[in-house]
């Protein structure tokens, strides 16, 4: 039954991270959904509070289960999950011009992101199983391949790229970690670059630009190079200290775009200044040492791949985010993980913090 | 220990995770660089710059491509239109400034309050449209009290002109705002919501050239609005110009003849499957849509018996009656079931199984050889020849020909009519062909359907001596400088089923339909001019239907009119496909706008 160490060797810094990160979370919100007295999104601060509530009890689910059951279920898992992404392709909800969300009841729930969980376990599964020394080859390759590649298409057909690359870049990152042989790591490599140029001329003239538009914002100074000029006026002009909590011009007076969802961060850096965006960072950075450390202390290759995978998930998200409302990345639709509002990005986040949990929970404990 | 299952070794993982760390170390020394870089060191200039919030867009339409006929006269332009927009932030007291404007708009406070309120989610310094496309008396007094009216701004925006109202609307279509499927779907880049793309015809078949690009700044302005600096710019490219295959005096006299009827009439230069000319009636006014079509007016457009939104050269499909003897004619040549010298007698009617098949010639055409047949339209010379061909036979010539499919010309809702065989009626009705249908298919009624533009595609490739040009519209695109970008080639899509031999008989039977003086079309002979056609009239219910259902009128069981033709005979210039809906016979309401046309037509392009 229970297990009385379970308790002893709860991992108070990873839950404590967790808190800070997420508390400074609603703060911001608060700021960036009051700002320029448009009392509608006010609702939203309470929706994000009910979320964190959500995810925090799922997370304790997660964290008590025993996360080798979860290799055991791994497959079932990475089923229900793709099953969920075919629904949503028939039933789904459209909105943008996408059809991302699934309606179930009171809830919406976009299982594209529960998909980045379901394909971190599988392919955890998959490597702590055939993992050598030696590293993996192509051929060893084309499973967890062509695994990654279901979940790829279901979530571009809905479109959605953005989450589709992530999940890739999730998969990839844990390969690597894993170790691929030399040679097939040159040929893949190889490969990937060639099929990109061939594909480049198979485009039509319109999709190269809108490609090239999402590599370099600035070929678009009056779409996407604007809010992004916008966003670096909200981060620079905090400075060393910041205008103040509630006090950013920027964010009061809407210049931001998606200001509660994907540029949070500059909202942040405005009101906070350099020193409140080098704390969040730092938090960020324990995170996720913290979390290769779980990896590194876990007692079997099962869990520390996991680890690793959950890991590099959230730091993907991070990094991209960050790099985007600074202007050193693309412009994509990724939520910067416990800040951003949104349902699916918060559980789906301290649904990852649960794993790690629960590994290192059970660290000390003998099968 | 055994415990690590099937981990390779503790010292391999370390090594590995210190990998990621040094990964993760790397990617945010990276962010903090970019931080201290944005924060500290340009902080200070980001600092000014939010502080005036003085970035802004300033973005400029592209003017959409203009659209010429043939000869290079301007048919489709842009107008400027004014509108008065007001930017909130600029305008304080909001209030007192719209209260002043209402005065000179004669427009409601309320009205603008509305307006402003729908916007308040966007940015402050956005304008938010008051009125569009204002006439010179507002924009006068608005540029009068202009300093009473902080925040009020005029842009001028190009609107869509047609210059002759009515005219080809079919053919050059209309636009209207883009919806967000059309935004998302990608095929429109450089789009916006709130433009104007083309929906209809022309118009949205050549979006992607007329449309152009748009173009803008980003510029830095001082506290009053002025720019003080330019920041980026993207040239705005007008789109390119369309010159048409349409000769609009000619496209003009079509429309004069179909005023108060409905149909359509189409011409075409038989020697390279030009379109000269497309009218379908009743007609509308494209200039509605682009100020924004009123519920009423949209609704009495659509609700309207004669269809006046469908383009009936193209979408509406008729029987083609007596025109369709053509291809029967050519089938029985071919097929040797006829030739010069076969004569049969006509007595009015035809016994087939047991029933009778009437000749519309009451006492009948007595001995009938092949050109008395088409010239006289005899009804009994074509049942035998159906009779002795089998529908499938015919089918086969009328497919070849290219009816009942599509010409592929480049507008939109085609309509590809219909070819009816024995094994289609059995798919779609379950049921077998019968041998009186048969007789029926060989004089054009029964299941047969074609479009005027399948009629003329046709008749202009027996004018020319069986080449089959695919139908084109687009002369030429031209750059906004007058650089030509693409000419357009005729393009053969095939040949008729027929020898020259045989094609020559039926042309000598066409030529006597107009020139002997029993031939049904003789009622347009022109003195300097020969015409060859073929009359049709197509039977819009049958005679029994008609007695028993008297409440709707008879206006609508006349029959249809047609009337194909083409002219000069000896080396046709122009081919004319003429459909008037309940005109009651061919020969009399559809001829003569044939013949209108070709002579309008050939005085003005003498050879």
């Amino acid at each position: 039954m229970f297990d009385r160490r379970l308790a002893e060797n709860f991992d108070w810094g990873l839950m404590g991270i967790t808190l800070l990160l997420g508390s400074i979370g609603l703060i911001i919100l608060y700021s960036a959904v009051t700002a320029g007295g448009v009392s509608a999104q006010q609702s939203l601060y309470y929706r994000q509070m009910v979320w964190f509530g959500a995810g925090f009890f799922l997370m304790t689910v997660i964290f008590m289960i025993n996360y080798k059951d979860l290799e055991r279920w791994a497959p079932g898992i990475f089923i229900c999950c793709i099953a969920l992404l075919v629904c949503v392709l028939v039933f789904g909800k459209v909105v943008g011009g996408s059809r991302r969300w699934l309606v179930l009841g009171p809830v919406t729930i976009q299982p594209s992101e529960l998909v980045k969980i379901g394909t971190i376990i599988m392919m955890a599964r998959f490597f702590s199983r055939n993992a050598s020394r030696r590293g993996f080859t192509i051929r060893d390759l084309i499973r967890p391949a062509a695994l990654v590649l279901v979940p790829f298409v279901l979530i571009v057909k809905q479109p959605d790229l953005g989450t589709a690359l992530l999940v890739v870049l999730i998969a990839a990152s844990m390969t690597l970690f894993v170790g691929i042989e030399r040679k097939s790591l040159v040929y893949i490599v190889f490969a990937g670059m060639g099929t990109g140029l061939v594909g480049w001329f198979f485009l039509k003239g319109y999709q190269k630009q809108r490609i090239l538009t999402f590599l370099n914002p600035d070929r678009d100074p009056l779409g996407a190079g604007y809010h992004i000029i916008q966003s670096k006026i909200a981060i620079g002009s905090g400075m060393l200290v910041g205008k103040g909590y509630l006090k950013g011009t920027q964010n009061t007076l809407s210049f931001l775009p998606e200001q509660h969802t994907d540029f949070i961060l500059s909202v942040l850096s405005e009101e906070w200044g350099f020193l409140g965006s080098i704390v969040v960072l730092l938090l960020y950075m324990f995170l996720f040492i913290w979390g290769l450390n779980i990896a590194h202390k876990s007692r079997d290759s099962f869990g520390t791949i996991l680890s690793v995978g959950i890991t590099a998930m959230i730091f993907w998200e991070a990094f991209i985010n960050i790099g985007m409302v600074m202007g050193l990345m693309p412009v994509v639709g990724v939520p910067l993980p416990l800040i951003s509002y949104g349902g699916s990005s918060v559980v789906t986040t301290l649904i990852g913090i649960g794993l790690l949990m629960g590994v290192s929970m059970r660290r000390y404990i003998k099968e | 220990m055994s415990t690590y299952l099937n981990a390779p070794d503790n010292d391999w993982y370390k090594e590995r995770l210190a990998g990621a760390v040094f990964v993760i170390m790397a990617a945010f020394s990276l962010l903090l660089i970019r931080l201290f870089y944005l924060q500290i060191i340009e902080g200070e200039e980001y600092r000014r710059l939010s502080e005036s919030n003085c970035i802004r867009i300033q973005s400029i339409d592209p003017p959409r491509g203009l659209i010429f006929d043939s000869r290079g006269e301007l048919i489709v332009d842009n107008r400027p239109s004014f509108d008065v927009s007001i930017i909130p932030r600029d305008a304080k007291p909001v209030e007192e400034t719209l209260n002043r404007l209402a005065g000179y708009m004669g427009m409601s406070q309320e009205e603008m309050l509305e307006r402003l309120e729908k916007q308040k989610k966007s940015v402050p310094y956005k304008p938010v449209l008051l009125k569009q496309d204002v006439g010179r008396d507002i924009l006068a007094a608005i540029e009068v009290h202009k300093f009473d009216l902080p925040g009020v701004v005029i842009n001028v925006k190009p609107f869509r002109h047609y210059i002759n109202k009515g005219s080809a609307a079919h053919v050059l279509g209309y636009l209207g705002e883009i919806n967000l499927n059309e935004l998302k779907s990608g095929k429109y880049p450089g789009t916006e919501g709130g433009d104007f793309i083309g929906k209809y015809g022309i118009e949205r078949e050549f979006e992607d050239m007329l449309h152009g690009t748009r173009g803008g700044r980003q510029v830095e302005v001082d506290a009053t609005g002025r720019v003080i600096r330019v920041l980026k710019t993207v040239d705005v490219k007008p789109g390119t110009n369309i010159y048409l295959t349409l000769d609009e005096e000619l496209q003009k006299v079509a429309e004069k003849q179909l005023v108060d009827k409905v149909g359509a009439v189409v011409a075409m230069d038989p020697t390279n499957g030009n379109i000269l000319a497309m009218a379908s009636s009743p007609t509308f006014d494209q200039n509605d849509f682009v100020t924004g079509l009123s519920y009423k007016k949209w609704d009495e457009l659509i609700n309207n018996p004669d269809r006046p939104m469908e383009n009936k050269a193209v979408q509406a499909v008729y029987p083609p009656a007596s025109t369709y003897k053509i291809v029967t004619a050519i089938a029985g040549l071919e097929e040797g079931v006829i030739d010069e010298t076969l004569t049969f007698t006509c007595n009015g009617y035809h016994r087939y199984g047991n029933r009778v098949y009437r000749c519309w010639k009451n006492g009948g055409h007595g001995t009938v050889d092949i050109y008395k047949a088409i010239s006289e339209s005899c009804d009994v010379y074509f049942y035998q020849v159906g009779q002795k061909l089998g529908v499938d036979k015919i089918a086969f010539y009328a497919t070849a020909s290219g009816l009942g499919s599509r010409t592929g010309i480049s507008l939109d809702n085609e309509s590809s009519g219909l070819v009816p065989t024995s094994s289609w009626k059995k798919k779609k009705m379950n049921k077998p062909w019968h041998g009186g249908e048969t007789l029926s298919v060989a004089i054009g009624q029964g299941y047969n359907l074609a479009t005027p533009l399948q009629m003329v595609t046709f008749m202009a490739a027996v004018a020319n001596g069986g080449t089959r040009y695919k139908p084109q519209l687009l002369k030429q695109i031209e750059s906004a400088d007058g650089q030509i970008i693409e000419k357009n080639h005729a393009e053969i899509v095939g040949r008729l089923p027929v020898s020259k031999q045989y094609l020559d008989m039926v042309k000598k039977g066409l030529w006597e339909t107009v020139q002997d003086n029993h031939g049904t079309a003789h009622g347009i002979r022109l003195k300097q001019i020969d015409i060859s056609g073929k009359t049709g009239t197509a039977q819009v219910i049958s005679k029994r239907q008609s007695d028993s259902d008297i409440e709707d009128g008879p206006e609508h069981h006349k029959p249809h009119a047609w009337f194909v033709a083409y002219a000069p005979s000896e080396a046709p210039r122009i081919a004319v496909s003429v459909m008037v809906e309940h005109g009651e016979h061919g020969s009399s309401t559809a001829a003569p706008i044939a013949r209108d046309l070709i002579k309008q037509y050939l005085e003005r392009n003498p050879d």
